[in-house]
């Protein structure tokens, strides 16, 4: 059952072959035997899932069911979800229990979904391999001594393993597609704006977006048809409208341009991940694309101006975590400063405190212009390069990440080596253009992610790439050995 | 040494919204603690704000009042610092590109002088909660009601050489704000409250002194007393040798003085930058004609009209436009009553020292608009005098109805019948043979004073009801024939 798609899933419910309820205590006991292992879930609303899937299973004998109704999802735990824990990867919320739902997580509710849990996460969103959580790192299903990548390296884990059918994600520089490469799933990361923030606990609020991480393109398309959509409690949300986007995912591939960037092939890349992403390119040659060469001259500015902008905006995000009105606060502090710097200090995990620091820096008397601003003014012409591309070419292709999944701890005490896992995905959220990653041909038994890049708003375009090499392939459909 | 006192202001207003600047919440003052605050404002995770489109409207319709250059494209920003009533950390305001630039008012001082104080920028922001220290024993309770209301922070010119010039800046400030309906003006409540930045030099100097900012001024009276204070105790430091320190200062009322709050020093390092969470806000030419449409008559327009359409003095105008509430008192009084400087000296007169001495507001006047235009209208077709008058204002101020129940009730009803009044002329004269004699013998001169015991005679004796120019007119006609014997034989 754990291996269907969302619409033999939802087919399935619709025509009785087996109930919501049958579904989610599949679902919860497949959890409850492999979680321990993996650490994908913070959260299992047990209760809250067997509720939810009653109720999808009226609906659905009523007849007004959606494509989501009675399926069992997962959120990342970045998501606000009324009721239950919310905790955003960090000791700051270990008791944070928010009053209201996120725009997303509402939106899954109306659709009928059912929610199974919160998915573990880098702290705050803030890593790229899952092992900054306080609720310790989360293993990939490859290979539990790998890193399933990050920040939405548990949501990531989750699918892949069949833990749930699909999982929320969200991607400031890299965290959905990243850990979607290393666990060999599909995670896609929307045109900024696409899809709302609100109740998404902010990182670095120009960046952030949320997307679907699932199997297919398929699933991804239908997670994004109810997530996608202007809200108006988040003023950067686009007024654009939705395009069914399971309507397009077959069109023909024929004459697609397609853009190689010399920059994402370089010496940083690993050989292995580099022959098989050649070999997907090569696929889309049989389907009818044309490949050409193109150059993104800024893409090693893109990295640094990264750590700029986002730590800035997290060091100001993050300030509301003062101990004042929720989250943790310290034991008997002394006075007002004392509470605000031992909540804080016991609150907030290293890399954490690590960006609060250089944000705050970048952004102090003296320092603006120098970092913040200049920062931005790389982040335009990231943007120029990618505008200059799209005038030559549909899409464009790379890998999503320089190497497979690597060992836990290797770069744990590496920040800079750490950061460079987002080589390739960072330019595309200091663009906010619509990336995604979907898994081709293993290395050595671990996953392989294939970056595909659109202009904006069209997510439509780059499910429809994805989805007609699924049909070609199969490698989304492979499970790993111990959780076949 | 001579010494040269230089102000600049920088007031905050909030602006009369229904809700938040970025959230539906409710503004209005006095609830509960925290039974205004929703998810926005108590800076939960993950919530984002959104902004009021009255606030824009609200802060261009400022704009236009004081002939600023607008925005076209202002930008809001976050303010970084930890407080306990401030829950993002940050407070989000305007700060490179705010929504009003440059920008001036008139005042006018006392001398009849006009000067022009310039307006730097006018900037939207959020206001933070408040803290309670007192209610609660070794701790602080925070109140969040407040926190999110939209304020208009407008800074002036350091044009301002007096505290009366600082004064007079701010009440034009005050009255504009209230002209426009953007701000209900109230400086108890803190819906307007005035910091002065306030330095001196040497007269003929042109660098600027150090300055401080005095704060917690809730009045136009504390403004003079506190920037009076500060001017003499900068003048007393540089005197005795020392220096003034650039720092925030309290003012205590109750002391009249200000004291040091904090120091340059102690400043927050307060890492502006634009708030990714907001969009610019970009104003069309479309928007700023609908709201520039939407003006209303601001109060140099009115006191000109006044001058001109009512004959009033430059003075009166100036009174009688200081609020829109009292100009508008004194059209709807002046319309029923018919005369408009008949109605202007009661407004100015009798009515505004009622309101004073019993601390009230014109908004809160106890005879409306109509009532005492309706009694304007009894003085004018002669029902009463002028005298009489005044004894049906203070029944209708204690709520005796209006000024025809008044009169009705209590008779005052004037007496015009000449008949009636000559009947109590020769009553009086006939009672007073002596009095008459001394004025028929007394020269031209000196009568006038005399007739006045006549008048005062017959008002008595009519209970002050008997038409005073009927009187005086009758009495000088009776007086003056001498030896015609008596004046009903006259037939």
């Amino acid at each position: 059952m754990y291996s269907k798609s969302i619409a033999q899933l939802s087919a399935g419910l619709g025509a009785g072959e087996f109930s919501s309820v049958e579904l989610t205590k599949a679902y919860l006991e497949r959890i409850k035997a492999h979680n321990g292992e993996l650490n994908a879930y913070v959260t299992v609303s047990e209760q809250a899932a067997m509720e939810a899937a009653e109720a999808a299973d009226a609906r659905i004998r009523a007849g007004n069911g959606t494509a989501l109704t009675g399926v069992p999802i997962a959120h990342k735990d970045i998501f606000c979800t009324n009721g239950i824990k919310t905790t955003c990867g960090s000791r700051m919320l270990d008791n944070f229990i928010a009053p209201y739902d996120a725009t997303v997580v509402s939106r899954f509710k109306e659709a009928g979904a059912v929610l199974l849990g919160k998915t573990n996460m880098d702290e705050f969103a803030m890593g790229s391999s899952n092992e900054t959580s306080f609720f310790g790192p989360v293993r990939n299903p490859w290979d539990r001594q790998s890193v399933p990548g990050g920040s939405s390296g548990g949501s990531a884990a989750a699918v892949a393993s069949g833990l749930c059918v699909a999982a929320t994600g969200t991607d400031t520089g890299g965290s959905i597609r990243q850990p979607a490469a290393l666990c060999g799933i599909a995670g896609l990361k929307p045109t900024y704006g696409r899809v709302s923030r609100y109740g998404m606990i902010a990182f670095a609020s120009s960046l952030d977006q949320s997307g679907p991480m699932t199997r297919s393109a398929e699933d991804a398309a239908a997670m994004l048809q109810v997530m996608a959509g202007f809200d108006q409690r988040d003023s950067t949300s686009a007024q654009e409208p939705v395009p069914d986007y399971a309507a397009s995912l077959n069109d023909d591939l024929q004459g697609l341009i397609i853009g190689l960037p010399k920059e994402y092939f370089d010496e940083g890349l690993d050989s292995g991940v580099a022959a098989s992403v050649e070999a997907a390119i090569n696929e889309y040659r049989q389907l009818g694309a044309e490949v050409v060469e193109i150059s993104l001259p800024n893409t090693g500015l893109a990295v640094p101006a990264y750590y700029v902008v986002a730590p800035a905006e997290c060091s100001s995000n993050l300030a509301r975590f003062d101990g004042v009105r929720y989250g943790h606060r310290c034991d008997a502090p002394g006075d007002l400063e004392d509470l605000y710097k031992c909540s804080r200090a016991e609150g907030f995990g290293a890399e954490v405190k690590r960006r609060i620091m250089i944000g705050t820096y970048a952004l102090s008397a003296g320092y603006y212009d120098a970092y913040y601003l200049k920062a931005q003014q790389i982040r335009h012409l990231v943007s120029d390069d990618f505008a200059k591309a799209f005038e030559q070419v549909d899409v464009i292709m790379g890998p999503t990440a320089p190497s497979t999944a690597f060992g836990l701890g290797e770069k744990a005490d590496d920040p800079v080596s750490m950061y460079l896992s987002d080589i390739y995905t960072i330019a595309v959220n200091l663009a906010g253009l619509p990336g995604m990653s979907i898994p081709v041909e293993p290395v050595a038994g671990k996953p392989v992610g294939l970056q595909i890049i659109g202009n904006y708003f069209q997510e439509a375009k780059l499910l429809n790439v994805a989805h007609r090499y699924q049909q070609a392939t199969s490698w989304h459909q492979t499970f790993p050995a111990d959780y076949e | 040494m001579q010494w040269e006192t230089v102000i600049g202001l920088e007031i905050h207003a909030q602006l009369a919204t229904k809700s938040k600047i970025f959230s539906g919440a409710s503004t209005a003052f006095g609830a509960e603690p925290n039974t205004q605050a929703c998810n926005v404002d108590l800076g939960l995770p993950g919530v984002l704000p959104v902004l009021n489109r009255n606030v824009v409207k609200m802060a261009v319709k400022f704009g236009a009042a004081i002939d600023a250059e607008l925005g076209r494209r202002s930008v809001f920003a976050r303010k970084n610092y930890f407080y306990p009533d401030l829950p993002k950390g940050y407070q989000i305001s305007q700060f490179e590109l705010p929504i009003v630039g440059k920008g001036h008012v008139e005042i006018v001082l006392e001398d009849d002088e006009t000067k022009t104080v310039g307006v730097t920028r006018a900037h939207l922001e959020e206001d933070a909660g408040k803290s309670l220290h007192e209610d609660f024993h070794g701790m602080t309770g925070i109140d969040l009601n407040r926190a999110g209301t939209p304020l208009l922070e407008i800074v002036s010119e350091p044009d301002m050489r007096s505290a009366k010039e600082a004064v007079a800046y701010a009440r034009k400030i005050h009255q504009v704000v209230q002209y426009l309906g953007i701000c209900d003006g109230n400086m108890q409540e803190g819906s307007f409250r005035v910091d002065a930045n306030v330095s001196v030099r040497p007269m003929g100097q042109e660098a600027f002194g150090t300055r401080a900012e005095l704060k917690n001024i809730n009045s136009f009276r504390f403004l003079e007393r506190a920037i009076n204070f500060e001017v003499e105790r900068q003048i007393d430091v540089v005197e005795s040798g020392g220096e003034v320190v650039q720092e925030t200062r309290l003012y205590d009322a109750n002391k009249d003085e200000t004291r040091s709050m904090r120091s340059k020093e102690e400043a927050n390092d307060y890492r502006y930058f634009p708030d990714p969470d907001l969009l610019p806000v970009e104003l069309d030419d479309q928007f700023i004609e609908s709201v520039a449409s939407d003006m209303p008559e601001l109060p140099d327009a009115k006191r000109h009209r006044f001058s001109s359409e009512y004959g009033l003095s430059a003075y009166d105008s100036e009174v009688l436009t200081s609020s829109r509430a009292l100009a508008d008192y004194f059209e709807a009084a002046a319309k029923v009553g018919g005369d408009a400087k008949v109605a202007a000296n009661w407004v100015m007169g009798e009515l505004s020292g009622a309101l004073n001495k019993e601390g009230l507001d014109i908004t809160q006047s106890p005879v409306s608009a109509e009532q005492l235009g309706g009694m304007l209208q009894r003085i004018a077709d002669n029902a009463i005098s002028g005298k009489i008058a005044k004894q049906v204002f203070e029944a209708m101020w204690a709520g005796e109805g209006s000024a025809d129940e008044v009169i009705e009730a209590k008779g005052l009803k004037q007496i015009t019948d000449s008949g009636a009044i000559e009947k109590i002329v020769d009553d009086v004269i006939a009672a007073n043979p002596d009095q008459v004699e001394n004025y028929r013998s007394a020269e031209e001169k000196k009568r006038g004073k005399m007739l006045g015991f006549f008048v005062g005679q017959v008002m008595k004796a009519s209970q002050g009801k008997a038409n005073p120019q009927q009187v005086n007119k009758l009495l000088r006609r009776i007086l003056h024939l001498r030896g015609r014997g008596r004046r009903h034989q006259r037939w």
